[in-house]
């Protein structure tokens, strides 16, 4: 990337317990500065422990973790001062106007008033929520308050954004809208750390991602080499599959999962695959398209619910 | 609007017990000192209205922000600690404890039931007494695990303290043993303190009521703040 790679986070054999229950086993990774780094994993993966780690929330239970090369067990206050968190949970105050909203969460960093109250102004244009500074959190739609919290975690000019599922729950168009916040800030330098179960998402802002289960690291790498690496080039679904087709697919040795009424084929060369199959397709619907991030992790993570 | 409260309720009070009360009762012999009902009931409305400010806040209030509204998870992604918000929650039970007291007190001065200047150390010791009630409240916070389960403390505790504290009635007037367990109460050291600031006859005697509530202080607030930790570092 031409710039002097400069690590934000220096994360080594994280680990996480609350008494018998081990949220995070061991978990290690660098975040560059200027990166957005995607922590990605079913619910109960050990994302939301890690990410709480990150800013000094939760003590660790072991491993070692540095923020802006400092200790976070020793300095947490002098890095707290320096990113910004944006929680899961929606943490606004209903008592406040949007506006104070951001104003009081300034204090805590001892930002005063006067430049509080300026820079409440140029992150709630920021966000587009300029004429709502005066109405009540209560009043606002969800993706409003996403962007509320989003503009909150940027009120100290953090250099490293810790967001943790900033887009659940949000329809379409917020969405959207957050992404395109996030992308301006990316393009400011700061540095984003994101947990999503959203893959597009992951896919569209991260620069490098891990995806993780039971508290451990499973891959890691840029979606594009995770998708190589972990799938191939393209995907091929065959719907209600007849018995001589998995038969065959067997037997050729072909990299597939089979679900049952559906079967998939993963595969670097599609034509080699038809050329294989041909008449054994069967009269079942056939799909070919490109392999996804959504590919990668079904197949790391397994396909089972998760509760 | 959460101040309303303390400018009206001495007046119903005032009125029922003062003026209703007043006229089966007369005055209050106590300690060889002769009052009127109305100003022996005047500086425990005090106390009391000291005592649910701080100890309200800090319960429910408190209970609410950090359960119901994140307050505490957001505060705690910036540069302040656990320690210094639940101890700025307390100070804040304490201040309203304050705000209420100043309220409360103009409406009891303007019917002649405070002595000056003696009554202006109400003042400062409604901080004292803010302090004491938010740190007992905050530990209660640290420990219910929903928020309908303060009606247990308030009914085995602050509600009796209401009754039997000294406020109503001197605690001469309770058998000694039942004396014994009201003068372990907070509350009760707090109604002393404040009935004698107001009918102006200080002695050196106060001193263990104010040693009582400074050491029920300094034990409940670093208490408050050890349990909220245990509760939400994790």
């Amino acid at each position: 990337m031409g710039r002097k790679e400069e690590a934000v986070v220096e994360a080594f054999h994280l680990r996480k317990t609350f008494g018998d229950l081990v949220a995070v086993e061991d978990v290690s990774f660098c975040v560059m500065k200027g990166e957005c780094f995607g922590l990605l994993g079913p619910n109960g993966a050990g994302k939301t422990s890690t990410i709480r780690m990150l800013y000094g929330f939760s003590p660790l239970s072991g491993g070692t973790l540095k923020v802006f090369g400092m200790d976070i067990e020793k300095d947490w206050r002098s890095i707290r001062a320096r990113i910004g968190v944006c929680q899961q949970e929606n943490s606004l105050d209903p008592d406040l106007s949007v506006e104070e909203n951001l104003q009081v969460f300034a204090r805590y960093f001892d930002i005063p008033l006067s430049e509080a109250k300026k820079r409440a102004r140029e992150l709630l244009r920021f966000v587009g929520l300029d004429g709502k500074r005066e109405a009540k959190v209560s009043q606002l739609s969800g993706g409003m308050m996403r962007r509320l919290v989003l503009a909150r975690s940027l009120v100290n000019s953090p250099e490293l954004l810790i967001l943790d599922e900033p887009t659940t729950g949000l329809d379409p168009q917020s969405r959207h809208q957050v992404w395109e916040r996030l992308e301006a800030l990316k393009l400011q330098g700061i540095s984003i750390i994101l947990t999503t179960h959203y893959m597009e998402e992951a896919s569209r802002l991260c620069d490098r991602l891990l995806i993780m289960d039971h508290g451990r690291v499973l891959a890691e790498g840029t979606p594009s080499d995770l998708i190589r690496e972990h799938v191939g080039k393209e995907v091929l679904e065959v719907g209600n599959p007849p018995d001589g087709l998995k038969v065959l697919i067997r037997e050729k040795g072909l990299e597939h999962e089979d679900l049952g009424h559906r079967l998939i084929v993963y595969t670097d060369s599609a034509q080699k695959v038809f050329e294989t199959l041909g008449k054994h397709l069967g009269e079942g619907s056939c799909l070919l398209r490109m392999a996804t991030l959504e590919d990668v992790f079904l197949k790391l993570t397994g396909r089972e619910l998760r509760e | 609007m959460s101040f309303l409260p303390p400018l009206l309720e001495p007046i119903l009070y005032l009125a029922a017990f003062g003026a209703g009360l007043s006229v089966l009762i007369g005055t209050v012999e106590f300690r060889g000192k002769t009052v009127s009902y109305a100003s022996f009931i005047a500086p425990a409305l005090l106390a009391i209205n000291m005592m649910y400010n701080s100890f309200f806040e800090n319960t429910y209030g408190s209970f609410v922000r950090m359960y119901y509204q994140k307050t505490f998870d957001a505060m705690l992604a910036t540069p302040l600690s656990l320690e210094e918000v639940i101890a700025g929650e307390m100070a804040w039970g304490a201040t309203k404890s304050l705000i209420a007291t100043v309220l409360m007190q103009a409406v009891v001065s303007l019917f002649g039931l405070i002595q000056y200047p003696e009554g202006l150390l109400i003042l400062p010791l409604s901080l004292l007494g803010g302090i004491a009630f938010a740190s007992l409240g905050m530990v209660f916070t640290a420990e219910m695990s929903h928020i309908e389960m303060f009606n247990l403390p308030i009914f085995l505790l602050i509600s009796p303290m209401f009754l039997f504290g000294g406020t109503f009635f001197p605690l001469e007037a309770l058998p000694p043993w039942a004396a014994k367990i009201a003068w372990a109460f907070p509350l009760t050291h707090l109604v002393e303190l404040t009935r004698w600031c107001a009918l102006g006859s200080l002695d050196a005697g106060l001193i263990w009521n104010f040693l009582y509530l400074v050491a029920f202080s300094c034990l409940f607030f670093p208490l408050a703040i050890w349990r909220m930790k245990r509760r939400l570092i994790k």
